[in-house]
């Protein structure tokens, strides 16, 4: 019983963090970079949205400027890993740091800002979470459609080709640094968007907000693509898996506190579910793949 | 098409590593020319190759494709000039991609990625009938990735892709050496035909004399840096490979050294 009431807000919740991950798919899944500027820049989305909401500012326009600042943030590490050479997980980090002081700054110093979502007109929060769930869902399957569009035009397939092969891509005369540095502002500017909504639904932003984010959008991602891959493995299921996956996180992570699990805890289970599922793959090739006959036509081949 | 004047490069300078990969190299091609490129272990083949391609600056001198200065021009932009096999099967084609994607992106080397829909329905059509021409079955399969296919079929799809968009200059590097004997003549004899038709400017690179010898229309050998043999027209035709191992010798004053150039 307790574990129905609890489950819209686990919807809810899971479909703003899947909306996060599917920002984290397009840098670690289609760029290949795993960047670790999402930590820093989905709290900045959030930041930037309830600092602006308290001075009163239209609430899509709150949404606009977490999007634009979590492109920004993108950039930044873009620029620090094609322009300067830094490599991309280092100069995720390096972002990611310099987004704490940002974060401070925009929240004028205070660790946490709170949102009034009686005084302020929100999209979504925490006391209605039907209310919750149909927006978010609206939002997520527009982000879905805009980036299904995207990334089939001639510069979205370059993007693609960038993450999946370099060589190829230049070879072609793709312009492969720009194209990181864009999938980068993309992806963190969606991650912003869902640190924004996260701000809203909880109704305040906090300086820690974004810790071990990436963590837990992984853990989506894993979790979706397990079973999308299976059913249809395109660009639009994978992304729908990816939500799928942010719901049962969530779901999940409910149903493990009511089991009597402490929230200090919570942390820890995130990153022991990431860890099975890259270790799981890697164990079943190492130890438990049995050796098959060589064929006969592929023994004759060589030279 | 392509003028190359007094180019250097050295890897590693001042250590111990220290290799001078090209020294003084001049090389001028002309439009048309179907040229073969052989030479020993480190020869400098693969880096002249890439001081095209724009991989890395040379130290100095001068490349020139139909007129145009690129010695400092980026990869990407020169591109729009080149097209390229690279000897590793997996390089010249994006795996998660379809096949029809890949091409794709090939036809539009050398232009403005825009917003509008990366590959046209009529493309479609048109790349079914590139690859039936390939004759390995990839008509049918145009939407699949191409990670599924093997490296023989990878690099006869690298090699529409890198002519797809008539490239001034055809750049094959070892582009059979991976493969086993009889892909190797498939992709050879796909190559042959594409560079007749589209009357492509070719530089190949090769480690058999056999191949060296069999195509195009003008073969130069490397030595240290250097080109130190170079033959075309009539006289090519009549080369064999005692000729060549000979002329080595001649030329450089040392011995050939690359068991697979002889034995292959």
């Amino acid at each position: 019983m307790y574990f129905m009431n609890a489950l819209p807000g686990a919807v809810a919740e899971g479909l703003i963090w899947g909306l996060m991950a599917i920002g984290v798919y397009i840098s670690y899944k289609i760029l290949d970079i795993a960047d670790l500027t999402v930590d820093g820049s989905i709290c900045t989305g959030a930041c930037v949205c309830a600092v602006l909401l308290g001075l009163g500012v239209n609430v899509w326009i709150c949404i606009l400027a977490a999007l634009i600042s979590g492109a920004i943030a993108g950039t930044v590490t873009g620029l620090l890993h094609t322009a300067l050479g830094i490599p991309s997980i280092l100069a995720g980090i390096l972002t990611q740091l310099m987004l704490y002081s940002v974060n401070l700054l925009i929240l004028g110093g205070r660790s946490l800002v709170a949102v009034d979502h009686r005084a302020n007109h929100v999209l979504v929060h925490m006391s209605d979470n039907p209310s919750a769930i149909v927006t978010m869902g609206i939002l997520v399957t527009a982000v879905i459609i805009v980036l299904w569009q995207f990334f089939y035009t001639e510069l979205g397939l370059t993007i693609k080709s960038t993450g999946d092969n370099p060589d190829m891509s230049r070879a072609q005369g793709v312009n492969v640094k720009f194209n990181k540095v864009l999938g980068l502002a993309i992806a963190n500017g969606i991650v912003a968007l869902a640190g924004a909504m996260l701000a809203q639904y909880k109704g305040s932003a906090n300086i820690n907000d974004g810790r071990g984010a990436i963590v837990i959008a992984l853990a989506a991602i894993f979790i979706g693509l397990s079973v999308s891959l299976k059913i249809k493995p395109n660009f639009v299921c994978s992304l729908i898996g990816v939500i799928g996956g942010g719901i049962v996180y969530y779901i999940v992570y409910n149903f493990v506190i009511l089991l009597g699990l402490k929230t200090d805890y919570l942390k820890m289970l995130s990153a022991i579910i990431v860890t099975l599922f890259l270790a799981v793959p890697y164990l079943k090739a190492e130890y438990f793949t049995k050796q098959k006959p060589v064929p006969v036509a592929q023994a004759k081949r060589g030279g | 098409m392509l003028k190359i004047t007094n180019l250097h490069k050295t890897f590693n300078p001042g250590t111990v590593n220290e290799k001078k990969a090209l020294d003084g190299l001049d090389l001028h091609i002309k439009d048309g020319d179907f040229v073969t490129v052989i030479g020993g272990n480190g020869a400098g083949k693969s880096t002249l190759l890439n001081a095209i391609c724009g991989v890395w600056k040379p130290d100095c001198g001068r490349i020139e494709i139909d007129g145009v200065d690129v010695t400092n021009m980026p990869d990407y932009k020169r591109a729009a000039y080149l097209g390229r096999v690279f000897q590793d099967p997996m390089k010249g084609t994006a795996p998660d991609m379809e096949i029809a994607e890949n091409l794709a992106i090939a036809a539009r080397r050398g232009t403005k990625r825009r917003l509008v829909k990366g590959v046209r329905k009529a493309e479609r059509e048109e790349y079914r009938q590139l690859l039936a021409t390939l004759e390995l079955g990839l008509e049918d399969r145009i939407g699949a990735k191409v990670g599924l296919l093997s490296g023989g079929q990878r690099q006869a799809v690298t090699l529409l892709m890198a002519s797809l968009k008539r490239p001034k200059l055809l750049l094959l590097d070892e582009h059979t050496a991976a493969l086993d004997p009889k892909t190797a003549a498939k992709v050879l004899e796909i190559t042959d035909r594409i560079v007749e038709e589209n009357k492509l400017t070719t530089l190949m690179i090769t480690h058999n004399m056999k191949d060296a010898i069999a195509h195009g229309n003008r073969l130069i050998m490397m030595s240290d840096g250097k080109i130190v043999v170079d033959v075309e027209g009539e006289e090519k035709k009549k080369l064999t490979v005692e000729d060549l191992l000979h002329l080595f010798v001649k030329a450089s004053g040392d011995e050939f050294v690359d068991d697979r150039a002889v034995l292959g």
